[in-house]
């Protein structure tokens, strides 16, 4: 009998990347890569990957499953609109973020006319509509449909607002010939987050209309299907991960750190309720599943921006280099973004940007405490998540696999007595994914859970028993 | 006496509680909005130590007809203050907001207590020791009357 093989294809927007993965043994076969040709014909990257990939095969094995994701031409671009900022506004973003989604906008309150001209200019994949609670403010989501309507929208819309005025709100879209349609209130009731139903909702509107805008649908007969952006795989990678299979124990609540040249992603997978008594928690409760992402904190696209925003002085002092050295690093990354270090001392420089991005975004995702006076005496108040029992978490992205200190850079995670108002993991298990298996594993996860986990244990290592040379697998988030 | 609404049309109506400022009497508080769902209300109860602007905020998003503030430690006047303004700003111009508990400091007469804060853009305020019925009985005619103004 032959093994049960499984494709992976990621299209991203600069290459075509394939791994063949023997599904009984849990470990890759190859990796292949070749061209992004999005724009053009998506078969013909997707020729050149297979050829590289039947290079190092020798032949291409009759795979069981083939399986693709794309963050292609921009990957899933989303605007969400809701009422109040930090109710439906906040709500439905975090859906649109835990769906994998690039949000390029997000909007609350009632919106003008010229707001609306302006999204439908920014001509984003998707509209994620919230506003109200089930029964509660119909007014704005309705007007905020009309102006969408009449600003001739070019994306399908999902509505996901309160529910009493979810049908005329899609009437009002349908009459402007715009596809629309309707899921859960992200928040039925006040403070009570539903975000799947959306995630759910994008997730469907993703493989059915986005794909075939995207110019994938033309390879459409070589795979079974494209599952979901590819952010959203190494989300469903860390859910499975800390949920278990049959043959799998659960993992338990953890936090995922992808470290990009663009961005730095934080997935948490944890409730995050309070862990010590006496806390009252306050503000919208997260989701179990929660991403963050980090704009201004990628390693080539804005490294100046991780320096300023933990301050010349600090970055210097942390880094021990001095401000004319990290002036001429972040002028040469600017002058070529594709740049990789070269030396021993970019190398550090690397390290040192990487550290401040993975702290700076871990203290943006987790939650934090405030104490506050009251006549009784102080009283500790939560915001967000409280991540500080957290056990696990894994890093993956360039400079951790690459690098020469993923400890180091990992280690910026936790819990720091200076700063402990913010509830980051006080003593996890630090591991690296240097395999980028989350992503794999997300993909395989509905149709072959325990073979993605085995894979997951195969490939996901302890921090400081990393093999620095190990880099059989190719970034899929290119 | 029959109430001037009945349990339908209570339960149509959303009322938002709390406990305004940095203030834990929580437990008369959880009394009255428990009393109040009890009659039927749908109610949106945010606890102690709430912002005045988690009032207005919560208001919004469930479209509530009444903000019904709470305050136990003798700082009502001051958390209080602006409140309808804030409430006009946010298009809740027309909202019924009521204010209860120990809402200042020493002894002073509630007749000027009350005037104070009816000043201040509350509808009703309600003195310590005000019993739950007497609250609703109150929000069944002002919110009957809200909505036959509103119908007329």
């Amino acid at each position: 009998m032959t093994a049960e093989t499984a494709l992976l294809i990621d299209f991203g927007s600069t290459y075509t990347k394939l791994r063949a993965i023997d599904l009984d043994a849990g470990t890759i076969l190859g990796a292949g890569q070749g061209p992004s040709t999005v724009t053009s014909d998506v078969n013909v990257g997707l020729d050149a990957a297979l050829c590289d990939l039947e290079k190092q095969l020798g032949v291409l094995p009759d795979f069981t499953h083939r399986l693709a994701s794309s963050s292609a031409a921009g990957g899933l671009a989303m605007i969400t609109v809701g009422l109040v900022k930090e109710l439906t506004a906040e709500a439905a973003r975090l859906a649109a973020l835990g769906a994998g989604a690039k949000l390029i906008g997000a909007h609350a309150y009632k919106l003008t006319e010229k707001d609306a001209a302006a999204i439908a200019a920014q001509a984003p994949d998707i509209l994620l509509l919230a506003g109200g609670t089930d029964g509660g403010n119909e007014e704005t989501i309705r007007w905020n449909a009309e102006k969408l309507a009449a600003a001739k929208l070019g994306c399908p819309v999902i509505v996901a607002g309160n529910r009493v005025a979810a049908d005329d709100v899609a009437d009002t879209f349908r009459d402007a010939g715009i596809d629309v349609r309707i899921c859960g209130n992200v928040m039925p009731e006040f403070n009570v987050l539903d975000v799947e139903p959306a995630r759910a909702a994008i997730r469907d509107v993703f493989i059915e209309r986005i794909v075939h805008a995207k110019g994938i649908d033309k390879a459409e007969a070589r795979f079974d299907a494209v599952l979901m952006p590819t952010p959203a795989a190494v989300m469903e990678g860390a859910r499975l991960l800390a949920e278990g299979s049959d043959a799998y124990p659960a993992q338990g609540p953890l936090i995922v750190v992808d470290v990009g040249g663009a961005t730095t992603d934080i997935h948490s997978i944890a409730d995050g309720e309070a862990t010590e008594g006496g806390v009252i928690q306050y503000g919208l409760p997260e989701p179990y599943a929660k991403r963050t992402v980090e704009g201004d904190l990628g390693m080539r696209h804005n490294a100046r921006t991780i320096v300023e925003t933990v301050g010349l002085e600090n970055f210097a002092d942390e880094s021990g280099f001095d401000a004319e050295t990290i002036e001429s690093f972040l002028a040469a990354i600017e002058a070529d973004v594709e740049r990789l270090p070269s030396n021993d001392d970019e190398t550090r420089f690397d390290t040192a940007l990487a550290c401040a991005a993975v702290g700076r975004a871990m203290v943006r995702h987790a939650g934090r405490i405030e104490i506050k006076q009251s006549v009784t005496g102080p009283v500790t108040v939560q915001y967000g998540k409280d991540l500080t029992k957290i056990e696990t978490v894994i890093g993956t992205g360039g400079v951790l696999v690459h690098g020469d200190a993923p400890d180091e850079i990992l280690s910026a995670v936790l819990f720091d007595p200076a700063e402990a108002a913010s509830l980051r993991p006080k003593r996890p298990k630090l591991m690296i994914d240097s395999a980028y298996a989350l992503y794999a594993v997300g993909l395989l996860a509905g149709v072959a859970p325990d073979a993605a986990l085995r894979f997951a244990h195969n490939n996901i290592a302890a921090a400081a028993a990393n093999p620095k040379d190990e880099h059989h697998g190719h970034s899929p988030a290119a | 006496m029959s109430t001037p609404l009945s349990p339908e049309q209570r339960g149509n109506l959303t009322l938002i509680t709390g406990v305004i400022g940095a203030d834990t009497h929580i437990v008369g508080n959880r009394i009255l909005s428990m009393a109040l769902e009890k009659e039927g209300f749908k109610v949106v109860a945010l606890g102690a130590l709430t912002p005045s602007e988690d009032f207005i905020k919560a208001a919004v998003e469930t479209a509530a007809d009444a903000i019904l503030v709470s305050s136990l430690y003798g700082q009502g006047e001051l958390d209080c203050r602006g409140f309808k303004d804030m409430c006009i700003e946010a298009g809740l111009e027309d909202i019924l907001l009521y204010v209860g508990g120990n809402l200042v400091v020493g002894k002073q007469a509630w007749d000027d207590v009350e005037q104070r804060f009816v000043d201040m853009g509350f509808n009703r305020a309600f003195p310590p020791g005000t019993r739950t019925p007497d609250v609703v009985a109150m929000l069944d005619e002002d919110l009957y009357a809200k909505a036959k103004g509103a119908a007329a």
